[in-house]
């Protein structure tokens, strides 16, 4: 579905009077292929080049060297432009700065009418998209008037209305409560299981992560590691030195499990660590 | 007994069509130096309190005390409360102004009336006890990253030497690392200076590890004022308002009613951890 | 205080004149004020007001809350009133120390007055009836004939779209700010007017900043969602004319000819 070939980006820095101060590589020499239905997460802390790199996949911005090749289209390729822009949606931080429409109804329609999709089919597709992530009784709200988490559903909804093969989400729970960032998170996984939809998820929120397919952890615009959640949170001293955290849970069975507790590596629920738990004290008890 | 609230009441929006209750009589007695987490999720009424608590909003009914004064008395003067009890808002970085961060955090004593030496000598400090590099001192501070934008904006409340500081969702949009270091630097805060921290946040997780005490404020009213310990005892109750207790809580009371030997009350990891490993006996 | 403007809101009810084509509306309000301009005498202007009253039965909107909105240009209707009740030369009235009011001077003010209390409930009524989403429909089509003449018709009209859903956002965010500022000591409200002005940089600054930032996110977002101007853009809510747009359409053209002919011609 999207795959990159040593992709690099820079930009230039400047000084106030626009003299070149230096040159920043925000992304460097990053190969990733994901697959059709897929469900990834980008994980970095703040300014590891994870938001940057995610715009390339939207051709919101252009490599300096390498390939992004979207569903076997080249982003650099400006033939292709609003094709790839119509395939691989995207979902940003903030969620008033993208909404578009004064009313819940016209904002989803808005992707639809810029694609010169016909009146009738912009209809039908907004009631699909907003029933897809249960916002269909606010079709007529303003936005203003909705919480941060519906405002992302709406935005999401935005999205799929464009019949997307692929979701791009830059954060889109950094500015949520976590009522809003279970909702939000809720939406993405349905869309990912019910629809077949790829989606790639960028967040430093480790609970967010631990359903996807694959992780891929960024720090100085490098992916530093990839794989399964479980394979990456059995790392938890690696994720320290890269500024994140694990998930407290996982934390928790890190600790006992350096204290001596025989616990698998990479514990991701509180079920399954209570599960081991038992299992370790019936193991004592025989 | 710095700061009291008697009956509040506050109703949103008072005479339009639009009104509604944002403060349904709140009760509440902040003593000095107490370190003190006020949950609850947006709209919960968390963020119009402590604007009560600084004399920005004013109770329809009830009222508030400061220091045994009540603020909405004519003669009270708001200027010199606002500077005793001190008010971080949400990205405190979004009211940055000045062309160096030095500046900025300048703004709030000069604001007192103080002389020159003295509104440098306070932001010196205060950039100082928040951490800040010396060598940005001079820096535009909307060049910095956002954890020392951050660290500015908070710097610009402390300058203001505040008996209360009061913090709305500081860690918001921080990433891991950089909610561990805000979370530290308030903590230190608090253990320093002496002063009362009031830590409004949405998150369990953020607080339980530093606090005394929880307030959950849920449809503008008090439901829970205790303990951590005590709070999080009642986890069912939280998550039918909508907030959950720490993911150890649960742990620990599902380990308990496994038939563990464990005190289901532990609240912290590190506390989890012990009560665990003592289970095993490996402690 | 922002919160009393009734001009330029919405007023949510059902009615004929909110289910008028906004185009319609955009129209009637422009023939509304030509007659206001073209007519001359009180029977012209009796014929307005029946029409105008008329109107705003038909909207369901209450009068009161149309009137209310009246209140913040009282103080320019009042000024208007002065002008030219005392600085119409012709017939004395009545007169004293410096002061002359004059018998033309008296018609002119209370005409000037009956005009502009006229001209802005008709235009009122136009923007209590349609969301400003439709207005700004019907904008862009009743101005679509200037697109031939090089002028951005849908740029200004998605312009102003974004620009009455940021408002109240923008309005917040500066509530926002000057409460933060206050919490750091600024006072807005005392002092000098020099000193007033220099107390409002620490708003300013931050809310251009994010006014910025808003925009370039919004630009952004608009791009990902594939917006490349008006060009090959479909409507999911095209504007289309109703049996009752078109009896509107008559029975607009006929006051027109009523009024002019009653308010010019006939007396």
């Amino acid at each position: 579905m999207i795959r990159t070939d040593n992709l690099v980006f820079e930009y230039i820095r400047r000084d106030e009077e626009g003299n070149v101060e230096g040159i920043t590589r925000a992304v460097d020499e990053v190969n990733l292929d994901v697959k059709p239905g897929q469900f990834i997460a980008i994980l970095g802390h703040n300014g590891s080049g994870k938001s940057t790199l995610a715009k390339h996949f939207n051709a919101l911005l252009y490599p300096t060297e390498g390939k992004v090749i979207v569903d076997g289209m080249d982003t650099s390729n400006g033939e292709y432009l609003w094709n790839i822009r119509q395939e691989a949606g995207m979902i940003f931080q903030n969620p008033d700065n993208q909404i578009i429409g004064q009313v819940v109804e016209e904002d989803v329609g808005f992707g639809p009418e810029n694609m010169g999709v016909p009146t009738e089919e912009i209809w039908e597709r907004v009631d699909e998209s907003l029933r897809a992530v249960g916002m269909l009784d606010f079709r007529k709200s303003s936005p203003n008037h909705l919480s941060g988490g519906q405002k992302q559903r709406v935005s999401i909804a935005g999205v799929i209305a464009m019949h997307p093969k692929c979701i791009i989400m830059d954060e889109p729970t950094a500015m949520l409560d976590p009522n809003g960032r279970k909702d939000v998170i809720r939406a993405a996984r349905a869309l990912n299981n019910v629809e077949g939809i790829t989606v790639i998820l960028i967040t430093h929120y480790m609970e967010e992560v631990i359903y996807a397919d694959k992780v891929f952890v960024m720090d100085k615009g490098k992916v530093t590691m990839e794989g399964t959640p479980r394979e990456i949170f059995s790392q938890v001293e690696r994720l320290k030195q890269l500024r994140l955290g694990v998930p407290q849970v996982t934390l928790l069975a890190y600790e006992l499990k350096k204290n001596g507790l025989p616990l698998p590596d990479g514990i991701l629920t509180r079920e399954e660590l209570v599960e081991e738990l038992k299992k370790i004290k019936n193991v004592a008890n025989t | 007994m710095s700061l009291i609230l008697d009956h509040v009441n506050y109703i949103y929006d008072e005479d339009t069509a639009m009104a509604h209750p944002a403060l349904i009589d709140v009760n509440l007695q902040i003593p000095d130096g107490q370190f003190i987490g006020l949950i609850g999720h947006t709209g919960s009424g968390k963020s119009t309190l402590v604007q009560h608590l600084n004399g920005l909003e004013t109770p329809t009914s009830g009222a508030v005390y400061f220091n045994g004064e009540d603020i909405s008395d004519p003669d009270f003067d708001k200027k010199d409360l606002r500077s005793k009890v001190g008010l971080v808002f949400q990205y405190p970085e979004h009211q940055l102004f000045e062309t160096d961060c030095f500046k900025d955090v300048c703004f709030g004593p000069k604001n007192l009336g103080l002389s020159q030496k003295e509104v440098e000598l306070r932001a010196y400090e205060a950039l100082k006890m928040v951490g800040f590099p010396d060598e940005y001192f001079y820096q535009s501070p909307f060049e910095l990253s956002g954890g020392q934008k951050r660290r500015v904006a908070i710097a610009g409340v402390i300058a203001m030497k505040p008996e209360v500081l009061i913090l709305d969702e500081p860690t918001a949009g921080l990433d891991p690392k950089g909610r561990e270091d805000i979370l530290g630097l308030i903590k230190k805060l608090h253990d320093e200076m002496g002063i009362t921290v009031i830590l409004v946040s949405h998150s369990m997780d953020d607080v339980a590890d530093y606090v005394e005490r929880i307030i959950v404020m849920n449809k503008g009213r008090v439901a829970f004022d205790d303990t951590p310990v005590n709070v999080f005892a009642h986890y069912k109750e939280l998550e039918e308002i909508g907030l959950a207790a720490p993911q150890v809580t649960y742990v620990m009371q599902e380990l308990a009613k496994a038939g563990f030997d464990v005190n289901a009350q532990a609240t912290t990891l590190e506390q989890a951890k012990n009560e665990i490993l003592k289970a095993f006996g490996r402690c | 205080m922002l919160r009393d403007i009734t001009l330029g809101q919405y007023y949510r009810t059902d009615s004929v004149i909110h289910r008028l084509d906004p185009r319609v509306k955009l129209v009637a309000t422009f023939i509304f004020i030509i007659s206001l301009f073209v007519v001359k005498n009180f029977w012209g202007y009796l014929i307005a007001g029946v029409f105008l009253a008329v109107c705003i039965k038909l909207s369901n909107v209450p009068p009161k809350f149309i009137f209310k909105g009246m209140k913040t240009i009282f103080f320019l209707l009042l000024l208007t009133m002065v002008f030219n009740l005392f600085l119409t030369p012709g017939t004395a009235l009545v007169s004293f120390w410096k002061f002359t009011i004059t018998y033309e001077g008296l018609k002119m003010a209370s005409m000037m007055a009956i005009r502009l209390v006229f001209l802005i409930t008709g235009s009122s009524i136009m923007t209590l009836t349609t969301t400003p989403n439709n207005l700004t429909d019907g904008m862009e089509s009743v101005l679509g004939p200037l697109k031939k003449i090089r002028v951005p018709v849908h740029e200004i009209s998605m312009m102003m779209s974004i620009a009455l859903r940021f408002i109240p956002i923008l309005l917040e965010e500066t509530d926002k700010i000057m409460k933060a500022q206050m919490a750091r000591g600024a006072d807005f409200e005392s002092g000098s007017l020099i000193k007033r002005a220099k107390s409002l940089v620490p708003l300013l600054v931050p809310l251009f900043i994010s006014a910025f930032r808003r925009a370039m996110d919004l630009a952004m977002a608009m791009e990902a969602r594939c917006y490349r101007g008006g060009e090959g853009r479909t409507k999911m809510k095209p504007l289309i004319y109703q049996k009752r747009d078109r009896i509107a359409y008559g029975v607009l053209y006929t006051y027109l000819i009523v009024a002019i002919a009653v308010g010019r011609i006939l007396f």
